[in-house]
This record gives structure tokens, C-alpha cells and sequence, in this order.
């Protein structure tokens, strides 16, 4: 449970655009450098599903991810693992998350940052669920014979 | 068997070079772009990328552009693509049970918990050309909380035993892009292979299943589609993040029960999952997996779609296109020898003829 924050944070960062972690990182004043522990990397995560959605692991098939690992000024490490291949995506949501182990930046952070970007993607699901409501059907059984 | 051949580097430079000249076509018309191809040929994308066995839209893209439409190309090239890249570990499994549902219908219910839901769908359509393809503005639509996701049908029969429970003896699944085939397969390694089989063929062999080679009485339990978190345990943190979301159709099949002395009798199922709008080839899948499990349930295996050695060795079209189109390449020495035994089979009964003529 511990790491229940960093699991947000994580998943927030993994599922923004790209374009709004630089948005994001331009608009903090003073923005530390980093170094990169190993060189940014993009592979291949095989996906695994389970057997009749509930029973036993399978392979499903393979997506693309990219990970960094990055170190700021001051010593604090930051990670993170992207689907896809962008590795400037990647280096910015391991750079934000090294600057979320900070505790005295976190709660600016947390509310500048991870905040707006999790409620753009409600926002967004609640559109898509909107679009799709207006598909609920009611299929009325026809007695036959009657 | 084919064999070396020298020379023909220069005809073979002028063919790619033609190749990328047709593949371009007239100039005048605009190239498509990746954002095109992905955005309004999401189906294409969704085929390649579950054929490839790689989910990276902008990669079926590329490949989908490259092979000028041709999606069996566009599959072998993001195969090939895959092999360049390193794999860096195996995800959870994916929980398809906390989907936001995209779409959802069930034709064993009419009223199931969580309802119904078309979502973006061919069905009901009437297949009539469209020449002008007006894009309705869903924009003003007035955004609903997201309903929490249904229960699966397969659960709520599942409460009153009526339905087999999805198997899990807790060992690590095979995986056919590394472990050599054996027969009989696991379950898991027969749905890895299902998984990145040729759409066609499944749907081919579903279809046999349907009209009697392998009977299973199949119906569609539940489909429902949307995107699922991937979530990873990356080495250094020791936990499970997301990573990203994939989206996927999924089909679990009710067919008809079976039982034993030991237990009673009880539905029977059979499963799909594909990416992205892959209702088709996740039913095909799921009818096929169905019959595959003949030999388990204590059937007779008289259809090709039970068989597992013919469904699971030819349904990777990479493979088989691979097999079909080597038959071009150079077999000079082959049909030589071929065609002199041929000659002299030939002469050999003109001669015997001959003797007989003059005998008589």
C-alpha cells in the first residue's frame, strides 16, 4: 500500500500525452537537470492474458515499451516504463517521478501536475462513456406465435 | 529445395526501385500519412497488429504503408521489426474484467447486469456503398460518469455452477516464440497460437465447426471490447505500475455441457481475445479453441478444427506464406533432375514398345 502514491503517479504520467509532460516540466521554474543511469531503452513487453479472462497466464502477443532511468542534480532517481517507443516521453515521466520522491516538491506537484492530467483522461473516458450510452440497447423477446 | 543463384543484382535493385514507384502511384495524389492510416483504417491496424503479435499502432502503420495495403506483407514486416527489439520482461496478466466497456453484448441474456451496450459497430448495418460518408459531431454529446464494468456472464453462471470454471494449475505458461511446438499442447500455448493466427483461417475453421466437422454448439456468452491497463513489474521497484493501455475485443463462448460420474454437467467454454476490433477473429478463436479441447471433454476427434497438430502448425500466416511463396524461388536443379527422370521414363516405355511392336 505504501507505494499506492507512486503507482498513481506512474500511471498518470505513462498515460499523458507527451505534449503535456513538457508542458507541464517548461512551467516549473527551477527544473533540476538529470543524467541518464543507462541509456534510454525501448523493447518489448510480453503482454500476458488469462485463460477465459479469469483462469491461468497465456501469452497473449508483445506491445513495444520504453524505459528510462534517470538520476536529477541533487541524487534522486527516477523511473519509468512507457508503452511505445518514445523516448523523450519516457525520460520526462522518470524525470517527474524523481521529482515526486522529493517530499517537499510533491504536494505542488501532485496538485499542478498529476491532478490535471488525471482529470483530462476522466474527462475524456466520460466523453467516450457518454458516446457509447446512447448505444445501450433493450432487445425486446418476440413471443412467437402469439 | 532451392538453390544458390548468382547475378540478377541489377534487375533485382530495378524491381524495388519499380516496387517503391508503384507503391507511391501518381503523384498528384497525396501520400497517406501514419495519423491517416491509424485514425481511419483503425481495422487494418487492429489486423496487423494481432497477426504481428505486436501491439504499436504507429509501427502497423508504417508497416501497413510500406506494404502498400497488403496486410499479410504488413504482418511479416512487423514480425521481422520484432526480432530487432529486446524483450524486457512479461507482463500481469491483463484484467479484462475491469475494462471500460466500449462495447458489450451478450446473446445468451437479454437482460444481464451492466446491460447491453452496440458501441461502435458494423452489426445492423446495411452494407450499402456509401459515397459520401458523412462523420456525424458527437462532440455536444454530455459526458456520463463511467459506469463501473459489468460482471462477466461467464461468472453469473459461474455462481450456480452451471458453467465449467476457467482453469488454473498455477504453473508458467509456454510461449511458442521460444519453447519448440509439442503435442498435445497446453492450453496457453494453443491460445498464443490462436492469438496470432491468420484471421481467415480461424474464421474458416470456426465456420467447419459450425456446420458439423466438430459440433460444440457454440453462443456467444459474452463480447466486450475497450482498453485494459498493462501493468508491469519493472526489476528496480518491485511493484506493479501501468504502463500503458492496450485495446482488445474479447469472446467467451458458452457451448454445450458435458459431465462426468465425478461432476455434473455444466456448460463448456471456449475463448478469444484479440487487439483492438478483433470480433471476428476473437469468435473464430474462441469456437476453435472450443474444439481443440475435444480430446479433454472426452470427444471424438473427427473435424480438422479439433485437431491440434494441423490447426496450431498452420495457422501462423507468416509461416504459411512463407511455405506457399518459396515455391518461386530458383528450383533449377530440382526440376532438373525431375525432368530427367521424366525423359527417361518416357523413353524407356517408347523402347519397350518398340520391342513389343517387333515381337508381334
Amino acid at each position: 500500500m505504501e507505494n499506492e502514491p507512486q503507482k498513481a503517479w506512474m500511471r498518470a504520467l505513462a498515460l499523458a500525452p507527451r505534449a503535456r509532460l513538457e508542458e507541464a516540466r517548461d512551467a516549473i521554474a527551477d527544473a533540476p537537470g538529470f543524467t541518464r543511469l543507462r541509456p534510454t531503452e525501448t523493447g518489448l513487453v510480453m503482454v500476458r492474458a488469462r485463460v477465459g479472462g479469469s483462469g491461468g497466464p497465456f501469452n497473449f502477443a508483445e506491445m513495444t515499451v520504453t524505459r528510462a532511468s534517470i538520476r536529477l542534480d541533487d541524487g534522486t532517481i527516477g523511473q519509468a516504463w512507457i508503452a511505445g517507443r518514445d523516448t523523450k516521453h519516457a525520460e520526462l515521466a522518470a524525470w517527474f517521478d524523481a521529482l515526486l520522491q522529493d517530499k517537499a516538491r510533491r504536494p505542488a506537484l501532485l496538485a499542478s501536475v498529476i491532478a490535471p492530467l488525471e482529470r483530462e483522461r476522466h474527462a475524456q473516458d466520460a466523453a467516450r462513456a457518454a458516446r457509447v450510452a446512447a448505444t445501450r440497447v433493450d432487445f425486446e423477446t418476440v413471443v412467437r406465435g402469439a | 529445395m532451392y538453390v544458390a543463384v548468382k547475378g540478377g543484382a541489377a534487375a533485382i535493385r530495378a524491381a524495388h526501385e519499380l516496387l517503391a514507384d508503384v507503391r507511391r502511384g501518381d503523384r498528384d495524389v497525396p501520400q497517406v500519412d501514419l495519423a491517416q492510416i491509424d485514425q481511419q483504417l483503425g481495422g487494418a491496424v487492429d489486423r496487423v497488429m494481432a497477426e504481428a503479435s505486436l501491439y504499436d499502432r504507429e509501427l502497423a502503420a508504417v508497416a501497413i504503408r510500406q506494404a502498400r495495403g497488403d496486410l499479410f506483407e504488413a504482418v511479416f514486416l512487423l514480425r521481422a521489426y520484432r526480432t530487432t527489439l529486446p524483450r524486457l520482461g512479461d507482463s500481469e496478466p491483463l484484467n479484462t474484467g475491469a475494462m471500460q466497456v466500449d462495447r458489450r453484448i451478450s446473446a445468451t441474456f437479454k437482460d444481464l447486469p451492466g446491460g447491453q451496450v452496440l458501441g461502435a459497430t458494423f452489426d445492423y448495418t446495411h452494407r450499402l456503398l456509401d459515397f459520401e460518408l458523412d462523420a456525424p459531431d458527437l462532440s455536444a454529446t454530455t459526458p456520463v460518469c463511467t459506469a463501473p464494468p459489468p460482471p462477466r456472464v461467464g461468472d453469473l453462471l459461474g455462481a450456480d455452477g452451471l458453467i465449467e470454471p476457467n482453469p488454473d494449475d498455477g504453473s508458467t505458461p509456454a510461449d511458442i516464440t521460444r519453447d519448440p511446438p509439442t503435442y498435445p499442447a497446453s492450453r496457453a500455448a494453443r491460445l498464443q497460437a490462436l492469438s496470432r493466427g491468420d484471421e481467415g483461417f480461424l474464421l474458416a475453421l470456426g465456420y467447419s465447426t459450425q456446420r458439423g466437422y466438430g459440433w460444440s454448439h457454440p453462443f456467444a456468452g459474452e463480447i466486450r471490447r475497450g482498453f485494459v491497463d498493462v501493468e508491469f513489474v519493472p526489476e528496480e521497484l518491485g511493484f506493479a505500475i501501468t504502463i500503458g493501455k492496450v485495446e482488445v475485443t474479447e469472446v467467451d463462448m458458452v457451448n454445450h455441457f458435458s459431465g462426468t460420474e465425478d461432476t455434473p454437467p455444466c456448460f463448456t467454454r471456449g475463448y478469444g481475445l484479440a487487439f483492438g476490433h478483433g470480433e471476428r477473429k476473437a469468435m473464430s478463436m474462441a469456437l476453435v479453441d472450443r474444439a481443440l479441447r475435444a480430446a479433454e471433454l472426452g470427444e471424438d476427434v473427427a473435424g480438422p478444427a479439433q485437431d491440434q497438430e494441423f490447426v496450431l502448425s498452420h495457422c501462423d500466416n507468416v509461416e504459411a506464406s512463407g511455405f506457399v511463396q518459396h515455391l518461386k524461388l530458383p528450383h533449377y536443379v530440382d526440376f532438373q533432375a525431375e525432368l530427367d527422370v521424366l525423359r527417361r521414363l518416357r523413353a524407356e516405355r517408347i523402347e519397350e514398345e518398340a520391342l513389343k511392336e517387333a515381337a508381334e
